[in-house]
């Protein structure tokens, strides 16, 4: 296998297939995730290879997927379930919070749910309400449960595998208006050095301002600094890539370097990702900050009908005008 | 303690269905594929509904295949955001619809567009959602119609509990509340019956079987002999129905909205039919059905075998079908005329509707959007 240029969907089902074809136990489970391949065809080709009995069309029922995929976990299978789209998670949100997170705790650690919840996320693909929510912060909030969000084709591929690989379960937001977008792909590169799950990543190196983003926001803080490189600021972007747990080491030591923060994400602005990176940055960071954090979130308000959606999303200038608040502090 | 001999019958002879729940073998259906009479026995104990009403449900669903034909174009001219098509679910659309007085509810799904026309919600507030310019276009209390759902069978529960507020407060409201086979499987629909049932809510449940929850078939949705097979364990009573005969149609709806309205509780009726179109225009189909089935369905289109039965009875001329026609085009004519130009959604109404008054909160952020958008 050689280096590849391949969407994110399909990182994300290359990193699949390598999974299953590594372990018999991972099943692949979901709506309309085998003879459609899933309606963002993510799962294509998948039931073809591995057959009904490892890519299941389920009926449909979230909180029925969730529940099924526990009862598999504790005979040692690694489900992997596909939500169709964000605001569908909610029929299954009883079994994730109240069982799928609870279950090692409960048990004293002597049962564990390798399962991974994928769920693709997120706005500006002009849909109908419910098909674009950014729900990541309610899984987040919730102890034993794993949060990880990809934002290019790269990590796709690995972090799927990776999330596969735990013995804990996690939840695994794709960024849907992503899916598209091309990375090389290197299958060949030994898995032991692919940065671990749970580490945040440098995207762009920068000195004078640190905006740390995650899923589809990485690509519009990236846009954003090449802008503001054009008029001579220097932003170093950071891919928070795990939600929880959140380490934030990356982002403290960019910030006692730059003295300035921006955090950026699609999810309403209220106890969002972002209100936890700025308590944390003030409570370990405080001497180094020249301002305080600033966030570029969503409204809070419902996810906006499809019209006036580009109005409630972050995007390159909010996020430029963010830093201009931060270096004009 | 009661022994066996004291009922000899127990278990070989009693019926499996004494309360008469389980539909019966076959779904009832007064018309043939053609549009010719059925046997007689098809008809279970259902009356034919009259032709006025029959004449009526014709030009409906003349008019409700010619909107949905034309919300498929303006979709494909990028005017919707997305239309999942109610094509040869006429029957349904149309029938559920003329089963209701004014002062009755529906509680429609995203596929129910079609239905909304026919309760005479103007047809541009109709297609508000799906157009993207917000999420419910028409006025829920005005037109006794919940929003259209999306999250599958979660409207289920509150038709239940608006039915059982209209027996609470002594009024003779019925609700008719629409869902697909798939959504049968969620867990909403179970528990929508059960409450239903226990509080004798005045609630038609009508299942569009139309075959298909996007990609997945029935036979990979239920393992039950039918889903009017669902109702029993609720003490609902199940009827399945030729969801591709209106006169069937009709006659089963018009009957349930009855012995709903007379406070005999909740009726789950199963509608089979066929998703003509893909799930969406958004849906490529042939990954996952063959063209062949699409085609037989074709052949028991649910407008020609209206079309079929009137003119037999002598109850349809040319001038009826060129006169719904009409009346056909005028809707769309004005529907093309008024979807032609961008819609008028405006960002800043977002807070307003968050809450009752809007928090503090919310005004500060709408201070934010409001400033932006005058820079610009
Ligand atoms: C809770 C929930 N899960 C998933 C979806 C995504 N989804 C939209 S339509 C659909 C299939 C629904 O099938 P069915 O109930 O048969 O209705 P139909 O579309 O055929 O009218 C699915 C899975 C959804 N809308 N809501
Ligand atoms: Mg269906």
């Amino acid at each position: 296998m050689s280096a590849e240029s391949m969407t994110i969907a399909k990182a994300v089902n290359a990193g699949l297939r390598r999974a299953m074809e590594g372990d018999d136990h991972v099943l692949v489970m979901g709506e309309d995730v085998g003879r459609l391949g899933g309606v963002f065809r993510v799962t294509d080709g998948l039931q073809k290879d591995f057959g009904e009995d490892r890519v299941i069309d389920t009926p449909l029922a979230e909180g029925g997927i969730i529940g099924t995929a526990v009862g598999l976990a504790l005979r040692g299978y690694r489900p992997v379930c596909e939500i169709q789209f964000d605001g569908f998670v909610f029929p299954g949100y009883d079994q994730i919070v109240s069982q799928v997170a609870k279950m090692h705790f409960r048990s004293g650690g002597r049962l564990r749910l390798p399962i991974v919840i994928r769920i693709p996320y997120g706005g500006s693909i002009g849909a109908v309400e419910h098909h674009s929510e950014s729900p990541e912060a309610y899984f987040a909030h919730t102890p034993g449960l794993k949060v990880v969000t990809c934002s290019n084709a790269l990590d796709a591929y690995w972090m799927v595998q990776q999330a596969v690989a735990l013995d804990d379960p996690v939840v695994f937001f794709e960024p849907k208006r992503r899916y598209y977008e091309k990375a090389e792909v290197d299958p060949a590169v030994d898995a032991a050095d692919v940065l671990a799950l749970e580490s945040a990543r440098v995207t762009l190196p920068g000195d004078d301002v640190t905006v740390a983003a995650y899923g589809p926001m990485v690509k519009t803080c990236l846009d954003a600094a090449s802008a503001a490189a054009d008029e001579g600021r220097s932003i170093e972007v950071v891919d928070l890539r795990s939600l929880s747990p959140l380490e934030l080491g990356t982002v403290y030591e960019s910030v006692r370097r730059t003295g300035r923060l921006v955090v950026v994400h699609e999810a309403q602005r209220t106890l969002g990702i972002g209100a936890e990176v700025a308590a944390r940055v003030t409570e370990e960071c405080f001497y180094s900050l020249e301002a305080p954090v600033q966030r570029v979130t969503g409204y809070d308000t419902p996810y906006p009908p499809a019209r006036v959606e580009e109005q409630y999303l972050p995007d390159l200038d909010r996020v430029l005008d963010a830093v201009d608040r931060s270096l004009a502090y | 303690m009661t022994t066996q001999a004291e009922h000899p019958a127990s278990s070989a002879a009693a019926p499996a269905d004494p309360a008469g729940l389980l539909p019966a073998a076959e779904p009832v259906a007064f018309l043939d594929d053609d549009g010719s009479p059925a046997p007689e026995h098809r008809r279970g104990r259902y009356r034919e509904p009259d032709l006025a009403l029959l004449r009526e449900a014709y030009s409906r669903m003349v008019v409700g295949r010619r909107f949905d034909a034309q919300a498929t174009a303006l979709t494909k001219q990028g005017r919707l955001a997305v239309y999942p098509s109610s094509r040869g679910q006429e029957a349904c659309q149309v029938g559920s619809v003329l089963a209701l007085r004014p002062t009755d509810w529906l509680f429609p799904t995203y596929r129910d567009t079609m239905a909304l026309v026919t309760r005479d919600i103007d047809a541009v507030e109709a297609l508000t959602l799906l157009r993207g310019n917000w999420h419910c276009g028409y006025d829920p209390h005005a037109t006794r119609t919940a929003p259209q759902c999306t999250p599958l069978a979660t409207h289920l529960p509150h038709a239940a509990g608006l039915a059982y507020a209209a027996r609470r407060k002594g009024e003779d409201t019925v609700v008719m509340a629409l869902v697909g086979d798939g959504g049968t499987s969620e867990g909403d629909f179970h528990e929508a019956l059960n409450f239903a049932a226990i509080f004798a809510a005045p609630v038609v449940f009508l299942v569009q079987n139309n075959q298909y929850a996007i990609s997945v078939p029935l036979s990979d949705q239920t393992a039950a002999a039918s889903l009017a097979d669902k109702g029993i364990g609720y003490g609902v009573p199940g009827v399945r129905v030729d969801g591709n005969d209106p006169v069937a149609v009709l006659a089963v709806l018009t009957d349930a909205v009855e012995t709903a309205r007379s406070g005999a509780g909740p009726v789950l009726v199963e509608a089979d039919t066929y998703r003509v179109e893909p799930h969406t225009n958004a849906d490529d189909d042939t990954r996952y059905r063959e063209h062949d089935e699409v085609e037989t369905w074709k052949h028991r289109d649910p407008v020609d075998r209206l079309d079929a039965y009137l003119r037999a009875n002598d109850a349809l001329s040319d001038d009826d079908v060129s006169a719904a026609g009409a009346r056909a085009e005028t809707l769309v004519d004005d529907l093309r005329t008024r979807m032609a130009g961008d819609p008028d959604a405006d960002p800043r109404e977002l807070f307003a509707h968050v809450f009752a008054e809007p928090t503090s909160q919310l005004r500060e952020q709408a201070g934010w959007l409001a400033a932006e958008l005058g820079e610009t």
